[in-house]
Formats: structure tokens, sequence, C-alpha cells
């Protein structure tokens, strides 16, 4: 359980707390320091994302884990209308905030995996996740778990 | 909000000692650019050292910030951008170069220094 935290973003102060815990998870995980950096920046600007255009909204963060990778994995969910205008959301240049923020096009570009599911009716979900390839230690380790949890 | 703004001779350093709102960012843009003719600064040096993390809006704050200033009469540096934010910054692929950067404060120091003189050689 304490592999998965989440944000709720209701105000600017909001997007402080997000990029911190991202942070704060993806160490924890494992991920680089430089990993880290770009998931904890992909989320702020997810969150961004939320309070401009919706106000209020969900970050769920969590781990997901492969035979020789995991993923930080980053949700977030609102309550608003939904894009109706996706390819325009996502356009580069299409910044929020007079021009300030790149928004979604900026946590694309940080994510190995980024998708955009915007339900018209209740509201916008993106999923995004960053891997990391485990190394030969860690695959050993991995391995030893799931033998003793047979 | 935690921004320390010191006067230092014709230069005005301001140190971000923590991770900032949008909304306190701007307050510090705003209130920089202000003090940059009351106190007729003609270079600030801004250090961001103890951000971990630049977002787009952080950037692009930064980069208004520094054109303001210079509309202003004075020459923005940017210090202390840690190496994994610049590698976040560098994925954005936003035109940071109008930007003026150093690693520390004495290096921030001679770059102003610099510009300065090219002003007066002309």
């Amino acid at each position: 359980m304490e592999n998965e935290v989440v944000v709720d973003i209701t105000s600017d102060s909001d997007l402080v707390t997000a990029r911190a815990e991202a942070r704060a998870l993806a160490t924890r995980l494992g991920f680089s320091r430089t990993d880290a950096t770009l998931i904890a920046t992909a989320v702020s600007e997810i969150a961004r994302n939320i309070v401009v255009h919706v106000g209020r909204g969900q970050i769920v963060m969590h781990l997901v884990r492969e035979e020789r990778r995991h993923g930080f994995v980053a949700i977030a969910t609102d309550d608003g209308p939904g894009i109706r205008d996706i390819d325009s959301a996502l356009a580069e240049g299409n910044a929020s905030r007079g021009g300030l923020g790149l928004g979604l096009p900026g946590a694309r570009r940080l994510m190995d995996e980024f998708e955009v599911d915007r339900g018209l009716e209740r509201g916008t979900t993106v999923t995004m996740t960053r891997w990391r390839v485990l190394d030969e230690l860690e695959l050993l380790r991995e391995r030893r778990r799931d033998e003793s949890a047979r | 909000m935690s921004v320390a703004i010191l006067s230092q001779g014709e230069h005005l350093i301001a140190s971000i000692q923590s991770d900032l709102s949008d909304p306190e960012i701007l307050i510090f843009r705003d209130e920089l650019t202000e003090r940059v003719g009351r106190e007729r600064a003609r270079g600030v040096i801004v250090d961001v050292s103890a951000l971990d993390v630049i977002d787009s809006f952080v950037a692009r704050s930064l980069q208004s910030l520094a054109e303001i200033a210079r509309l202003r009469g004075a020459e923005t540096v940017i210090v202390g951008i840690r190496p994994d934010v610049a590698i976040a910054l560098v994925q954005f692929n936003l035109d940071l170069r109008p930007l003026k950067t150093a690693l520390d404060l004495d290096e921030a120091r001679e770059v102003l220094g610099r510009l300065k003189g090219g002003v007066n050689g002309e």
C-alpha cells in the first residue's frame, strides 16, 4: 500500500504537493534522481492541467511490476466536462495560462507512455508511465520474492 | 513566500529557497522587476539551486522575468540549475537560449560584468 500515493488537486498549492509526492515515491521505488525529476516534472504539468482547465481532480501514483522492468504510473482524473478537442489540447504551443506552461504536451515529452481518455460526461483521464529496467541484483531479488510467495 | 532578495552594489540577488506555487512565482517575478526600477539595479541574479523541479511554467516565468527586467534596464542571470533539472528542461524543447545562465554566484557576477563591459565598450 505504501507503493500508492493519492494527491487531491483542488488549488495551486496542490501542485507543490504533487511534485514532492511524485519525487518521493519515485525515489522510494528505486528510480534514479534524473528519472525522479522527469517524473515529478511531468506530474506537475498534468496537475496544472487539472487546476487550470477544470479546477478539481486527483492524481494517483503507483508502481507496476513486470518481469524485467518496473513502471511508475501516474493517473490524473478530473470531474470536468472532458477535453472536447483532444488534438488541440495535445498540440504543442497550445499552452495554458497566458502562454506559460506546456501542459499535456510537456508531460508527454517526459514520460515513456502517455494516454488520454476523454470522457465527455465523466471527465478526462490521463495515464502516463515511465519505465526503468531492473539490474541483475534486482532481478535476483524479484525472483526470490516470487519464489517465497509461492 | 520563501525567496530572499538582497541588494549588492548595482545587482539584485534573489535566492529561491523552496518550491513555489504558480501564483508565488508570479508575485516573486513582479516584486523583483519592481525593485529593479526602485533600486536602479543593472544586474539580477536568480539562484534556483533549491528547486528540484523546474517545469515549463516555472521556466517560462523565469524567462519572462528576464525579459521584463531587461526592458527595465537590467540583465538577468539564472544560477544553480541542477543537472537533472537541466535534462528535464531539454526534453521540453523550449527555446530557453535568451535566458543567461551561470553555474554559481561568482560566475554570474562575471557574466554581468562582461555584459556591462560590452555595453560600455561600444
